[in-house]
């Protein structure tokens, strides 16, 4: 086994087993902190087809993100509220089922992304990144000045969604639930990374003109990695939409796809374990250093400042070294 | 006389003042190979993409396999048979040397969009991958990283990817620059052999390899070919010895 899987199977293990300890020593709150890393790990994840695999530096990211969010909020506040969504063609009462809010996060930020990318991806460089940032400030936009749902305020539901077989409001359940999830979807970027789908992705960064030459076309390569990247990045929403039991704009906000960005940028571009390492080394600089400064960026942004310089396959590839190609 | 397999006719290319290609006519037949030659800046390479479809003429035709193709994509001349070569290696640096020639492999195939299986263990994609490399000798360094590959190395493996697609002709723009006396030599081997599966139009400065391997001549010179025939007739004729080949011949 490589230095690199071995490094992800004991990050996973820890993540996993982190949780199931606080459980047992009766502390939830580390169980929270665990889900977040999950979820937050699951959006990078989704980045990093795009940014990793494909070189689209995305900085609208947090639109699948809020799309995610909001699939979650709108579907379950209509259940809360006894309000119909619609009644015409059929009456629709909205959802209290994460697979099936899940379906709609995916398919909804899946087609964002296919617009967005249809548009963004005529460009390249530093004008891509403008595009996809200006389309996530629209949707920040239009989120805060969408009163019906909640406008600036966001909207809190009160119960967390269901899923069969699971009591998803006992912490430790939801964990192995976003975990599962998390999991399925890293073993699902590792065999596409490796498909004839990553392999003419991954060229299409190195080499456009390559891929152009042996008859395909790197544009809609690119769009098909944008997508399937946003619909990942979409379901992580909807997870996290149902950890905090509420969404707000400020999942739309360009700061929220700055923060998916750095995951990788700490934990590894285009490394399958980078958004993992990434989410969770945040996550605890967020709660030990946030609790002793609030201005605990600063660290984290001192810490990304030396992965920048002196590592620049990021955690990952300061542990694990350079990457070994593919078998 | 056989039906060329690619022409163009007129040809014209202009980069603001300078005519690059000044109304370039000429063909490509059936197991031929074509040279062309000329000085530096003389528009070969600008000639080359206008073939493959990297850049439009303003005016002229490209045909290949007797249908017009002036208006396709690279992608779409790809996918009909046209295989390039490029004059600076255009390859996934970090990548393998299978995973490159995997890549022209399933450009053949073109079917990139599956997403589970791992490209390598596609036979299908593998054996042609791999049997292309053989033939270029570098099968040894299948699993080398590209950039790590010599520069010889790396132009064997540009004309390797090209054989994984089974085109029907072959662009090739200097396959030999910088390879040395024996990498010459090696690959005028291989290019001799080729021209038996589809026709090559090369682009080459080794007046060595030119005149072993050309079954025709082509002479471009501030964009206009200047003389076309046989190595025989470029050898004698007394505008191309002037114009370019100097005291070399
Ligand atoms: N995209 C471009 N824009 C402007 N000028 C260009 C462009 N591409 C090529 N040229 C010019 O056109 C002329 C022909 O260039 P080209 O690369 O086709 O020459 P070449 O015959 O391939 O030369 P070499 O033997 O050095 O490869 C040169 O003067 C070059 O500077
Ligand atoms: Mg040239």
């Amino acid at each position: 086994m490589s230095r690199e899987r071995i490094l992800g199977a004991v990050v996973l293990l820890a993540l996993g087993l982190v949780p199931l300890a606080a459980h047992v020593m009766g502390e939830p709150f580390t169980i929270t902190l665990a889900t977040r890393a999950a979820i937050l790990a699951l959006a990078a994840v989704g980045l990093n087809i795009a940014l990793g695999i494909g070189g689209l530096v995305s900085l609208g990211h947090a639109t699948f993100f809020g799309i995610g969010g909001y699939a979650m909020g709108i579907l379950a506040s209509h259940v809360q509220n006894y309000e119909p969504m619609f009644e015409w063609p059929f009456l629709f009462e909205g959802s209290t089922s994460m697979p099936f809010i899940w379906l709609v996060a995916v398919l909804v930020s899946a087609l964002a992304a296919l617009l967005i990318g249809l548009l963004a991806l005529r460009t390249s460089g530093v004008y891509f990144i403008m595009i996809t940032l200006a389309f996530g400030q629209m949707f920040y936009f239009f989120s805060i000045s969408w009163s019906a749902y909640g406008g600036e305020d966001g909207l809190s539901i009160y119960v967390r969604n269901g899923f069969p077989g699971l009591n998803t409001l006992d912490p430790i359940q939801f964990f192995g639930l976003c975990y599962a999830v998390l999991c399925l979807v890293l073993l699902g970027a590792h065999l596409l990374a490796r498909s004839p789908f990553g392999l003419a992705l991954g060229a299409a960064r190195q080499s456009p003109d390559r891929v152009q030459a042996v008859g395909l076309d790197p544009k809609r390569l690119r769009l098909v990695g944008f997508v399937i990247s946003g619909a990942i990045t979409g379901l992580a929403g909807a997870l996290f939409a149902d950890l905090n039991r509420f969404v707000s704009p400020t999942m739309f906000s360009w700061q929220t796809s700055g923060e998916i960005m750095v995951f990788i940028i700490l934990g590894g571009v285009g490394r399958l374990f980078g958004p993992v390492v990434g989410a969770a080394v945040f996550v605890m600089l967020e709660h030990f250093l946030g609790d002793m400064s609030e201005f605990w960026h600063i660290w984290l942004g001192l810490l990304l400042l030396a992965v920048v310089l002196f590592a620049r396959g990021g955690l990952v590839g300061l542990i694990a070294g350079r990457e070994k190609a593919h078998d | 006389m056989t039906e060329p397999v690619l022409e163009t006719r007129g040809l014209v290319k202009s980069f603001g003042a300078l005519r690059a290609s000044d109304g370039i006519t000429l063909d490509l037949r059936p197991g031929e190979i074509h040279a062309v030659i000329g000085p530096n800046g003389a528009g070969k390479s600008t000639m080359i993409k206008q073939l493959s479809g990297n850049i439009a003429p303003d005016e002229g035709t490209v045909h290949f396999l007797g249908r017009d193709v002036t208006g396709l994509s690279t992608m779409a001349r790809a996918r009909a048979g046209l295989a390039r070569t490029f004059q600076v290696s255009a390859l996934a640096m970090e990548d393998t040397v299978l995973q490159n020639a995997v890549l022209g492999a399933l450009g053949a195939s073109s079917s990139p969009y599956r997403f589970f299986r791992p490209a390598l263990k596609r036979a299908e994609l593998r054996d042609r991958a791999m049997a292309a490399l053989e033939r270029m000798g570098l099968a040894d360094h299948a699993a080398t990283v590209v950039s790590e590959l010599s520069h010889g190395q790396r132009r064997q493996l540009e004309v390797a990817v090209a054989l994984t697609l089974q085109p029907k002709a072959f662009l090739m723009d200097e396959p030999m620059a910088g390879l040395g006396g024996e990498g010459s030599q090696h690959l005028t081997g291989i290019l001799d052999r080729l021209r038996a599966e589809a026709p090559i139009l090369l682009i080459e400065h080794d007046m060595d390899a030119v005149f072993a391997l050309a079954d025709r001549i082509s002479v471009l010179v501030y964009g206009r070919i200047i003389a076309t025939g046989t190595v025989e007739e470029i050898r004698r004729s007394p505008e191309v010895r002037d114009a370019y080949l100097g005291d070399a011949s």
